[in-house]
């Protein structure tokens, strides 16, 4: 588990002392029901094709990952190495849960799950990511996508 | 993970978010975001467990349709199933008994027997992991597990090896070698039944294999490469990238 407490130093003063970004203006999104909502997620995990051009470090650009990519079709860049890797390896879901928002999609919790999904690098400043990321929004709302789950690694 | 969901509703898009570092998520303050009291890398909490990552996924989606912004930061309520929690829980082990790796290992040629020795050992359950998994996370570095052997150990015995990848920096083809090297080991011990927390495995790992010893070793003449040869990421990958915060402790061990 990652409560601060728990951790060994040096981890803990690392992770307690990641510089963060503030922002001045704090947007604020709302929409319909949740059963009404085209959903797409955006992982921070560096996922990505076996054949893309791999995650560098510090670099803001995100990769492109179809809804129905084959779970093998997938490997993580991450440059990190103090995360949990096992979990992503044993089951891809635990990391993007592809199947999960399916399954939520065919029970009618959510509207819709987009036909594409997006992967950023972590341990990158999201500065560095402000471009990619606003170009992303103009393919998101392109596919119908109104709302996004963003999952970390 | 905050900033991107500070630039999305910026323009227009409703987000949730899975939070697993709660202070980081207090500083960036996003829209919506789920704490998870979930180890580093599992944002859904565990794998292989259907109606779990459900209840997560669940839970962080339905901030989309509370009303009480303009930051809501919410607590999961419950730990992950793992390993380790039972009375009688001896926790995850490995399921291929290795040779415990010679306690004098020094240059490549040494690591690379003891290494080629674990892997012999190792590939009837990472094939069979492939198998029931029906996938790898090997492939990074394009290289089989042989030819990553021979890479990793070419350094270990004071050599410089031809960069496989002359599109990125000797470096980098580095750092995913060893991301492979790394992810055979785990996806073979891994392929029984059972669960394992990504500190167990690196316990494992890091503690109990050659493989695991031959990164300690690569640590210094990683480092030293960089500094001479001028590759910024190879200095970066020797010092930060290389051995897990968790496992340096061993390095230091070893130096006392």
């Amino acid at each position: 588990m990652v409560r601060l407490a728990d951790l060994d130093e040096p981890e803990r003063t690392h992770l307690a002392n990641i510089p963060c970004t503030s922002f001045d203006t704090q947007p604020w999104v709302s929409g319909p029901p949740l059963a009404k909502r085209r959903v797409a997620m955006i992982s921070t995990a560096a996922l990505q094709h076996r054949d893309d051009k791999p995650f560098m470090l510090g670099t803001g650009d995100y990769r492109v990952i179809a809804d129905d990519t084959p779970a093998n079709d997938l490997v993580m860049a991450h440059v990190s190495t103090n995360f949990d890797r096992s979990g992503f390896e044993q089951d891809l879901n635990v990391v993007l849960p592809l199947d999960r928002m399916h399954e939520m999609a065919e029970a009618g919790e959510i509207g819709s799950v987009a036909r594409f999904h997006y992967a950023f690098m972590g341990s990158t400043d999201p500065v560095e990511m402000e471009d990619a990321a606003r170009a992303m929004a103009g393919h998101l709302k392109a596919d119908g996508v109104d709302s996004c789950i963003l999952l970390p690694v | 993970m905050g900033g991107l969901a500070h630039y999305l509703e910026d323009e227009g898009l409703a987000t949730t978010q899975i939070s697993l570092i709660r202070p980081q998520t207090e500083n960036t303050r996003p829209p919506r975001a789920l704490w998870v009291p979930f180890e580093l890398g599992r944002p859904l909490g565990a794998p292989d467990d259907a109606a779990f990552q459900t209840k997560v996924l669940r839970a962080a989606l339905a901030l989309l349709e509370r009303t009480d912004g303009p930051v809501i930061l919410d607590d999961f309520p419950e730990d992950a199933p793992a390993s380790g929690t039972g009375e009688n829980d001896e926790g995850w082990f490995c399921p291929v008994n290795l040779p415990p790796p010679p306690a004098d290992l020094q240059a490549g040629g040494g690591f690379k027997a003891a290494i080629e020795a674990e892997v012999g050992g190792l590939s009837t359950w990472y094939d069979i992991a492939l198998r029931e998994r029906g996938r790898t996370t090997m492939g990074l570095s394009g290289m089989t597990i042989g030819e990553i052997t021979d890479f990793v150990c070419a350094f270990l015995d004071g050599q410089v090896p031809d960069n496989p990848n002359e599109s990125q920096s000797l470096g980098q083809s580095l750092k995913f070698a060893v991301e492979d090297l790394k992810a055979f080991y785990r996806e073979a011990a891994g392929a029984q039944p059972g669960q394992n927390t990504g500190q167990e495995m690196n316990d494992w790992f890091y503690g109990g294999t050659a493989a695991g010893k031959a990164l300690y070793a690569l640590w210094p003449i990683a480092d030293d490469l960089g500094e001479q040869s001028g590759d910024e990421f190879m200095k970066i990958f020797a010092n930060r990238l290389l051995i897990p915060a968790s496992q340096k402790f061993r390095a230091e061990k070893q130096e006392a």
